[in-house]
């Protein structure tokens, strides 16, 4: 095997991100505890090149491009899901800083730990065949299950912890027996091998790896009924980690699921199809509903982003028959991720001070505390709910636009029914921030470090300003799914 | 000159603007500057309402003062602004609505002052937008984009079960509009645009028209509203501050009536033709049920919250009636009268119940408790004798008093049912008598008699700022009420047009001009 200079320059941001982890982990051995905030900026360091590299890509590498024998892929996807999941990164670990820094978690181990989770999930978002895909995937939620354990002191991130790993392995267990069949069935484990290989017959064997590896995928996603973890993991890990999982690993888990299903399956569309419209109806319906009984935000927002991967399945399936279904998912789930950051950053910068104040009461009278916060959570959650003029509304017209021209109107209804149901709690968060004014003890001044503020400023305008001018977002996706 | 200048975006987004300037003063310490910036923008957007009506060419049914700019590439979406004589005459009462609430806002509203402004402001924007856009998915963005401010309004400024009423009002105003964003993709992907103009004339069978008028129907009947999905709006309504039951009533509910004619009559004619019967039959039932009901309400607010859904009812039985004018006697000029009585009622509506709202408002800012309730007033002529003179003619102008902005709408609209049935026009007629019930009771109790309490004995009457609303109010009243033909040539042309396209060919085969 000769490597070629042009495909060393193909993977050049996993190169390089690997690299500057060695070099950080490195340098930090040497570094005093009191100046451990060098790490931080050395991980957003990388982060930012890493970005500027996929970016200079882009331009590059205008088809895609495959390398290192078929195990790795640039393509559009991988670009754009790539610059997705450093930006998320980069947004999670600045909202992260404060957070941590008052609560006792090893702060360098975190952010070296959480750079490796950008790794596995840059893997992920360019992998192109079975072997790729379960490295990226296993490096990202071995290092999940550690940060979410950091918070040493607190027995429900232990047992958050504890859950995810148990039930992270099994879904990843899953995932490797329906490859494992696959591979038995074909003899490869290249997407583009496979794809051929399936073309003809209806093969028993391939239909029973394709019900595991859809377990394992929807158990990444979290969508029901693989979605038991969810509520318990994002209620239980410290909120910056929270954050942190539900923002680029959708994406990654995004990517994965498109490489598996629309790449390799094609010939099973039909099969996976009809699959994914009932684990799509589920999520919305169980996501919506349990929701409305959640009296914690971490735990509401946890639902909600079950009843969000349903939405985003719902382009999935409907992608077979209408193509456009296929970036409306990608515009639709990145947007989500958007919100949902901003939604979770919200929480760790209300909880910095070693409480968590995550429960909605807790939320009374922010209007009156902080203005620009409360607005910026309004933005958030009415982008969440679907109401114009946030994105939010953009990335549904998107989906119902495609389910529409596909002639499933139903799912079209359902899928909106589905959404009334959901604006009940999101106004319900609404209706504690401005209706109600603050108890008294709780009527102090939110102090908001400057780069915090930035950052969720912008988060937040974006739901807005994506929402005004959404055009050159929607095409993006569309040129990079194609 | 002024084709190109972009006067509909300005008056969209000036008050956007003034929203955020607004925002930008700061907390309750500025609150003088606040309310001056947004009673200067509030003027500047009805000063510029003035060209608007001048240079609009009454002889065009095309859209005028049109700009249109690509929006979102991947759905063909523009950013389509343009006006015929419809949204004209709301476009203006839009402005003059807004310059009243804000107005009425600078001397009732004492906390969170720019917010307040900012909401309303914004709210206004969204509203002239709404009336404005060419494009369904702008409209649909301003439509629901409204929502946001208006939930805020009931939410914040509110009284006591005010987080009940705004989840209800929303949840409610949801429910429509999702059904209709499906039908409106619907209709996207049969006429490949989401210009409403493209929408018109569509081949859709009978079954196909008959959902999506359905569709559309839910979603109009919530905001106009019709009965039996009225029920937000008298909690709406009274848990509303006096500026957002005034924004309500004034410009809300028309919205429903004004989509029945830019979008139901037009894009599924076959269906309203076939679903008019049902429409007549629930417009009646909202003019003569809810009319008793609102004879019984202890709540003012309530009452006037009745009071408009049988005044909408009249909006929404003289579109529907154009369908069965036509079929029975085929004449035209008396389903025109009948469209243009709607129009007219919906003009006239806004000016008598926003007074009626704004007048509840301030009486029961000056009450101790803020209560409502009928049986806590009496005798208020005795201490506020302006007042009781001002609220005596809004109160004719709501009973339908000849003379007054209320008679003429509802004139033409019995009078054009007259021809075709008895009994619509009769029963529609009842409303006379049960408006003149509910409002002049109301009145008497209120008004009339000795002073009840001590809180009332002590009422000052109005100050020059409530007064200045209620002068403009009542210049309203009188133009509508006797010169509305000025209104009826701005519609004229645009009207006719609209129903042309609004029957079906079946039906204008049989049509006498």
């Amino acid at each position: 095997m000769n490597l070629l200079l042009s495909e060393l320059s193909a993977a050049l941001p996993e190169i390089f991100i690997l690299c500057a982890a060695c070099f950080i982990l490195f340098i930090d051995i040497f570094i005093s505890d009191s100046r451990r905030i060098v790490t931080y900026f050395l991980v957003q360091l990388t982060l930012v090149i890493a970005f500027i590299i996929v970016l200079l890509q882009f331009k590059v590498h205008p088809d895609p491009i495959i390398i290192f024998s078929g195990h790795y892929i640039l393509d559009g996807l991988a670009i754009i899901s790539k610059l997705f999941i450093y930006l998320f990164s980069f947004f999670a670990f600045v909202y992260a800083r404060e957070y941590i820094q008052s609560r006792k978690i090893a702060r360098s181990e975190y952010y070296l730990l959480s750079l490796l989770a950008v790794f596995g999930m840059s893997i992920m978002a360019s992998a192109y065949s079975f072997l790729t895909i379960y490295l990226g995937l296993e490096l990202l939620s071995l290092a999940l299950y550690s940060i979410v354990a950091m918070h040493k002191e607190s027995h429900l991130a232990i047992e958050a912890a504890m859950k995810y790993f148990v039930l992270g392995g099994l879904a990843s267990g899953m995932l490797l027996y329906g490859m494992s069949l696959l591979y038995g069935a074909s003899g490869g484990i290249r997407i583009d091998l496979l794809a051929q290989a399936l073309q003809e017959q209806q093969n028993m064997v391939a239909l029973m790896a394709l019900v595991f590896m859809l377990g394992g995928l929807m158990f990444k996603f979290g969508a029901v009924p693989f979605h038991m973890w969810v509520p318990d993991v994002y209620q239980g890990a410290p909120t910056s980690v929270t954050l942190f999982i539900a923002s680029a690993p959708k994406i990654a888990a995004f990517v994965i699921t498109m490489r598996i299903l629309v790449q390799a399956l094609p010939s099973l569309h039909i099969n996976w199809e009809h699959i994914l419209i009932v684990i799509s109806i589920l999520s919305m319906c169980f996501g919506n509903v349990l929701a409305i009984a959640q009296s914690n935000l971490k735990r509401m927002l946890a639902y909600s982003s079950i009843a969000h991967i349903g939405y985003t399945l719902l382009g999935i399936l409907v992608g077979p028959i209408v193509p456009q279904g296929y970036s409306a998912a990608l515009f639709y789930i990145s947007t989500y991720v958007l919100v949902a950051a901003g939604a979770f950053a919200i929480i760790t910068i209300m909880s910095k001070d070693g409480i968590e104040l995550d429960q909605l009461s807790d939320y009374r009278g922010l209007n009156a505390r902080h203005p620009w916060l409360a607005f910026m959570m309004l933005l958030i959650l009415f982008s969440m709910a679907g109401v114009p003029p946030t994105v939010g509304f953009f990335a549904k017209l998107g989906l119902l636009q495609a389910l529409v021209q596909a002639n499933m109107v139903w799912l079209a209804v359902l899928a909106l029914i589905f959404a009334l149901i959901g604006a009940y709690y999101y106004l319900r968060v609404v209706m504690f921030m401005y209706f109600e004014e603050p108890i008294e003890a709780s009527n102090t001044p939110i102090h908001v470090s400057s780069d915090v503020l930035m950052a969720i400023s912008i988060n937040g305008s974006a739901a807005l300003f994506l929402g005004v001018f959404p055009s050159f977002f929607i095409d993006l996706c569309r040129i990079s799914v194609g | 000159m002024l084709e190109q200048f972009p006067i509909l975006s300005l008056l969209i987004w000036l008050p956007v603007f003034g929203a955020v300037l607004c925002l930008c003063t700061g907390g309750d310490k500025h609150a003088h500057v606040a309310r001056t910036i947004a009673v200067v923008i509030a003027i500047t957007n009805m000063l510029l309402c003035i060209p608007l009506w001048m240079y609009f060419d009454p002889n065009l049914y095309d859209m005028q003062f049109v700009e249109d700019h690509l929006w979102i590439r991947a759905f063909q979406t523009h950013y389509a602004l343009g006006i015929d004589g419809i949204s004209l005459v709301m476009v203006v009462l839009t402005n003059f609505t807004g310059l009243l609430v804000v107005i009425a806002g600078c001397h009732s509203i004492k906390l969170r002052v720019a917010q307040y402004m900012a909401t309303f402001l914004t709210l206004q924007g969204m509203i002239v937008g709404v009336f404005c856009a060419m494009d369904a998915v702008l409209f649909y963005v301003f439509w629901e984009g409204m929502l946001i401010p208006m939930y805020l309004s009931i939410g914040i400024w509110g009284s006591a079960n005010r987080s009940y009423a705004s989840i209800k009002f929303f949840l409610f105003t949801f429910f429509g509009s999702i059904l209709m964003l499906v039908a409106l993709i619907y209709l996207y992907n049969q006429a490949n645009s989401f210009m409403i103009q493209s929408f018109y004339h569509l081949p859709l069978n009978l079954t196909m028209q008959i959902w999506i008028f359905l569709a559309f129907l839910i979603a109009f009947a919530v905001k106009v509203p019709m009965w039996p999905i009225h029920t937000w709006l008298p909690d709406a309504h009274t848990e509303a501050p006096a500026g957002g039951s005034v924004v309500l009533a004034a410009l809300m509910l028309k919205l429903g009536v004004y989509g029945f004619l830019r979008f139901s009559m037009p894009i599924t004619p076959l269906a309203s033709e076939k679903l008019a019967g049902l429409m007549i039959v629930l417009s009646l039932i909202a003019i003569v049920y809810i009319g008793l009901v609102a004879i019984v309400q202890t709540d003012m607010k309530k009452l006037i919250a009745y009071s408009s859904i049988a005044h909408m009812g009249f909006a929404t039985l003289g579109c529907f009636m154009v369908y069965e004018i036509i079929y029975r006697v085929h004449n035209l000029q008396d389903a025109y009268m009948s469209l243009e009585g709607a129009v007219i009622q919906m003009v006239s509506h806004a000016f008598g119940s926003g007074a009626m709202f704004l007048g509840v408002g301030l009486l029961t800012e000056r009450f101790y408790n803020h209560s409502r309730l009928i049986k806590d007033y009496g005798g208020v002529a005795n201490t506020m004798p302006v007042f009781a003179a001002f609220f005596m003619l809004f109160a004719m102008s709501n009973v339908g008093l000849p003379g007054t902005a209320g008679f003429v709408g509802e004139f033409m609209i019995i009078m054009s049912a007259c021809q075709t049935h008895f009994w619509v026009a009769g029963f529609a007629a009842l409303t006379l008598i049960l408006s003149a019930a509910y409002t002049l009771w109301m009145y008497k109790r209120v008004f009339f008699g000795p002073v009840t309490n001590d809180y009332v004995a002590g009422f000052k009457d109005i100050t020059w700022t409530e007064k200045t609303n209620y002068i403009l109010l009542t210049i309203g009243v009188f133009f509508v009420g006797l010169y509305p033909q000025a209104i009826i040539n701005v519609l004229r042309v645009t009207l006719g047009h609209l129903l042309l396209q609004s029957i079906t060919s079946d039906l204008a085969m049989n049509v006498v001009i």
